[in-house]
């Protein structure tokens, strides 16, 4: 399997105490387990189900993601500016499926 | 000599092997539709299930969510939905976790998110898939530990999940 892409979106620098949104989106068919091939057969479940967010090692978001989630997950929420440093982010799923990616914030 | 200058004629099948074919066709199609059918028994009971197992007996007040749905979607693979959630997100007061529940799904759970003090804003933007029109429902626990909740009703024209490919 291909190296999976992850999209993430976060101001590189703002001020402290600003709120930030944060745009995370990964390529994953999010297979939900209920469709059939033309020959009847299930197609086993394949999806994303867990991703987190730390900042600065501290949880900041956490999602629990089911079949509903449509393909390619997309996400927007937000977090406080507080301090310098690093935003790692992790999707875990089906059949050992764990991506992080990592970006930096500067915070003034 | 002449039947070398076309050889696709032996090939191209008789009338009645193509009657027998599209014959087929319809049958598997029946099949498919019916097993389908099966899939897709998402219904408001098991909903209301799901949302009791997670609240127990506490009761739920409207207001304070309000869950973001176009109302007429062309393809239920994929629908941009919001959440937001009136709440000054202090450390005393804030939203922990938003549920998303589905009517109509073949699974009531949609997704779960879990927010705290440092999230600033209590709202979340994603993109769900949806099986059929339905109303999805968005529950939100405040840290007092107070349920709240919004209701979307949303029309569908292609589903989503059970259409064979």
């Amino acid at each position: 399997m291909n190296k999976p892409s992850a999209l993430i979106n976060v101001p590189q620098s703002a001020k402290s105490g600003e709120i930030i949104d944060i745009k995370a989106l990964i390529a994953h068919p999010m297979e939900p387990g209920y469709r059939r091939t033309q020959f009847g057969e299930i197609l086993p479940r394949d999806i994303i189900t867990h991703f987190q967010c730390r900042y600065n090692g501290t949880v900041i978001f956490q999602a629990l993601f089911y079949p509903a989630i449509a393909a390619n997950p997309f996400i927007l929420f937000s977090t406080i500016a507080k301090e310098s440093g690093v935003m790692e982010f992790n999707w875990a799923g089906d059949n050992g499926f764990s991506v992080t990616e990592t970006t930096s914030i500067t915070v003034t | 000599m002449v039947a070398d200058l076309n050889p696709g004629h032996r090939l191209a099948p008789s009338r009645r092997s193509v009657l027998l074919g599209a014959g087929a066709a319809v049958l598997t199609s029946k099949a498919f539709a019916a097993s389908s059918d099966k899939i897709a028994t998402g219904t408001a009971d098991a909903m209301r299930e799901a949302i009791r197992k997670l609240v127990g007996n506490a009761p739920i007040q409207p207001g304070r969510v309000k869950l973001d749905l176009p109302p007429l979607v062309e393809n239920g693979n994929s629908v941009q939905l919001a959440v937001t959630v009136d709440s000054p997100m202090s450390e005393e007061d804030h939203v922990t976790q938003i549920h998303l529940f589905s009517e109509k799904n073949p699974l009531p759970t949609m997704a779960v998110f879990f927010l705290g003090p440092r999230s600033g804003r209590a709202s979340v933007v994603t993109r769900v898939r949806l099986a059929d029109s339905q109303t999805v429902t968005a529950l939100c626990q405040m840290s007092d530990g107070s349920f709240w909740s919004d209701s979307a009703s949303v029309l569908v024209t292609l589903a989503a999940c059970v259409e064979p490919i």
